[in-house]
């Protein structure tokens, strides 16, 4: 009975023990960095290059060379996409994680609400030179409006549009569109015998979000107010929807079949000739790679209704990148912020963007001739006059799932032959803002 | 020091050797499942991810969100529910069928039986995500072989039909869960099968039963029991599958095509509601605990009605 009762107690406080420290773990919500471990940190960075390896081998060197001037060793782990967002929930969930990681930077204000990232106060800014050193657009994109930062750009990205230059020239269009008027009228004269004037990805949720959210802009719409309330029902984010999907539906310079892609599929059909133009973030790796050689195609910036890009309503790129972030229970604080202040130091800024085909966040590092050529000259340009990041809310990822779903649905409408009007659009987005409201 | 009466000894041993198996059973299972149910109490957003203990308790407000049938999320999580329970009992039938039917064909000795054994099996021993990726190029409607076949070779169809977009997903899915799954019923019926004893359909044989009478009388009872236990191993995979309709659909299944899986994961953990999220995959494991004691019930009863 005695080793029955023994049994049961053990058992106990065994499962008592693994529930502790499932949900405290680590240091308290309280406690922010220490400098316990002056000697070593651990890097999640996310994957950058074609694949993991690859992004070991870039980064690799540069870690070696953060040594020799710090004497601090960097133990590097290289996190596919896919997971990157899971685990950085386990790690900020059991307390117990990296010392210096990346984050889309999409996810900065829901990251800043955990509070999981050690905020960048002016304090922590001055240890690597200052605010001032990065665009303005970029700094906007790292946490809730009239917070302190959760984290620093490090790579930056905005979406271009590029054509192909021998269709335009059968279709004898002579110079590529400024205005979205213009884009349909290029898209209608080249949409025939099979071949499509615009190419989109009707179910990646995330991409549906960036285009929904420039053409939000420019009909004066946000996603949200200043309170932070959903209100995706205005009649400026309804018109921005709408023409968007009016694309396939109205204008038909989209293919149908569009409204089911979702794995990339548009841009190897622009890479094959099947469509025109399409609109995309740094895409010439990825050309390269289905065969398309670079004087094959042109960039030019995504069209605004003024024809010249800007801030406010002609603004024509939402701004993506990844930035970098120094995770609260460090046991390296002092090590992290010289981590994160060789990261985005001029030298490294230039040669990591250089690798990856992004634009440096940092204005210095922008002087490169490598960001003044023919597709980088126009993404640079656009991050510094005419980006604007997503809206920077604690509730983005609902957003992005509830609203993004609504046009995969709508483009699924549009393909099937369904009418899509004002009404329906509405429809879809008040359901979808119903959904945040839960 | 005294020693134990030699009964209790004995009695404990049993005990004392179960215990390792007892506390890793515990630890592996049974902690994060209570776990998951206090979650389900409770209003955890990413808010408080950081210290989810400080999250506040909300008693029944996820379970009442999730069952309010009238507001949109219970409304969507129950035609979710519908969808899934149709899917099930298609997907789990037409297993069972296709699975039985091959093993009884191939139980026959015939050349290539082996060859044909082993190319069933495949669509097991291939990884989920490959296998439903290469569907999900396949089903694609500009590009994709299905479309090529039904309307550009056999010209079943009109205009190329979208499958993986609006009603047709259902479909979509059906065949690819059903491709998945049926050469696990296979394999089992195929086991099953070397079990019953030669003599039986011999003696039949004798007696001048066909071979339709020999299956009705001979084989389909012999498989009962394994039927027992594989129809409900088939429903419960299918049931709670959320590899298939993920790497075929994404983020956001298709409404014809909405299984629970996924529906719960897009409204609650892609959107970092993971309270509402543990309260639905409960209100799931209660659903699937008492269909499960159900038919256990029903069956060996109607078992035991058999045997006497």
């Amino acid at each position: 009975m005695r080793i029955l009762r023994a049994a049961t107690v053990s058992a106990t406080v065994t499962a008592l023990a693994a529930m502790a420290s499932g949900c405290g773990g680590g240091t308290g919500p309280g406690g922010g960095g220490s400098n316990d471990s002056p000697r070593t940190l651990t890097y999640w960075a996310s994957n950058q290059g074609p694949d993991v390896e690859a992004d070991k081998k870039v980064l690799g060197p540069e870690l070696k060379k953060f040594e020799r001037q710090t004497g601090i060793k960097v133990k590097l782990e290289v996190i596919p996409w896919p997971d990157l967002l899971n685990r950085i929930l386990a790690a900020t969930t059991s307390g117990q994680g990296p010392d210096v990681l990346n984050i889309g930077n999409t996810w900065s204000a829901s990251l800043q609400a955990t509070g999981a990232l050690l905020p960048w106060d002016k304090g922590a800014f001055d240890k690597i030179g200052g605010r001032d050193r990065f665009v303005a657009p970029a700094l906007g994109a790292t946490g809730a409006a009239g917070k302190d930062p959760a984290a620093v750009p490090l790579y930056s990205l905005t979406y271009a549009l590029y054509y192909n230059k021998q269709m335009f020239k059968d279709a004898g269009i002579s110079r590529p569109p400024t205005t979205w008027d213009e884009l349909v009228a290029a898209g209608k004269r080249v949409s025939k015998d099979g071949k499509w004037g615009l190419g989109a990805e009707g179910g990646q949720l995330a991409n549906n979000i960036h285009q929904a959210f420039v053409l939000g802009k420019q009909h004066g719409a946000d996603f949200f107010d200043a309170a932070g309330k959903p209100s995706f029902t205005s009649d400026g984010a309804v018109a921005a929807v709408k023409q968007y999907v009016d694309f396939m539906a109205k204008d038909k310079i989209i293919a149908p079949g569009n409204a089911e892609y979702g794995q990339n599929q548009s841009l190897r059909d622009f890479a094959t000739g099947r469509t025109a133009m399409v609109l995309w973030q740094a895409a010439a790796t990825t050309f390269a790679a289905d065969g398309m050689k670079p004087t094959d195609w042109g960039v030019v910036p995504v069209p605004v209704p003024s024809g010249t890009p800007g801030s406010g309503r002609q603004t024509n790129s939402m701004l993506a990148g990844i930035n970098i972030a120094v995770f609260k229970n460090t046991h390296n604080l002092n090590g992290a912020q010289k981590f994160v202040k060789f990261m985005t130091g001029d030298a490294e800024q230039k040669l990591l963007n250089k690798t990856y085909g992004s634009i440096p966040p940092v204005r210095a590092a922008q002087q490169d001739p490598a960001f003044d050529r023919q597709d980088t000259r126009v993404l640079r340009e656009t991050l510094t006059r005419s980006a604007a990041p997503l809206p920077q809310v604690a509730d983005e990822a609902q957003f992005e799932t509830s609203v993004g779903t609504a046009i995969k649905d709508l483009f699924a409408d549009a393909a099937a032959g369904k009418p899509v009007t004002t009404g329906s659009v509405k429809a879809r987005l008040a359901k979808a803002e119903q959904q945040m409201a839960q | 020091m005294r020693r134990l009466p030699v009964r209790l000894r004995r009695a404990g041993l049993p005990y004392l050797l179960l215990l390792p198996a007892l506390l890793l059973e515990l630890l592996v299972h049974l902690v994060p499942m209570v776990i998951g149910v206090t979650m389900s109490f409770k209003e955890l957003t990413h808010l408080f991810l950081g210290n989810w203990g400080a999250a506040p308790w909300k008693a029944l407000g996820n379970y009442r969100i999730s069952v309010d049938v009238n507001a949109p999320v219970g409304a969507a999580l129950l035609h979710s529910f519908w969808v899934t329970c149709v899917f099930s009992v298609l997907a789990v039938g037409l297993c069972w069928l296709l699975g039985t039917a091959a093993a009884v064909f191939l139980q026959e000795d015939f050349r290539g039986r082996g060859l044909l054994r082993a190319v069933f099996l495949t669509p097991y021993a291939l990884p989920v995500y490959a296998a439903v990726i290469t569907w999900a190029f396949m089903f694609q409607r500009d590009n994709g072989l299905v479309n090529h076949v039904l309307h550009d070779q056999l010209r079943l169809t009109d205009g190329r039909p979208f499958w993986l977009l609006g009603d047709n997903s259902f479909y979509a899915l059906l065949v690819v869960a059903v491709w998945k799954t049926w050469p696990f019923a296979f394999l089992v019926v195929m086991a099953a099968l070397q079990n019953i004893p030669r003599d039986l359909y011999e003696a039949a044989a004798l007696d001048g039963a066909g071979r339709l009478r020999q299956l009705r009388r001979i084989t389909l009872p012999s498989l009962r029991p394994v039927n027992q236990v594989l129809v409900l191993v088939l429903f419960l995979w299918t049931f709670n599958d959320f590899n298939t309709p993920y790497v075929l659909f994404g983020k956001a299944a298709p409404e014809a095509a909405d299984l629970l899986s996924v529906h719960i994961y897009q409204a609650s953990f892609a959107t970092w509601n993971f309270g509402t999220g543990s309260a639905m995959s409960v209100l799931l494991l209660l659903f699937l605990l008492v269909v499960t004691a159900a038919y256990l019930l029903a069956t060996s009863r109607g078992r035991k009605h058999a045997d006497g």
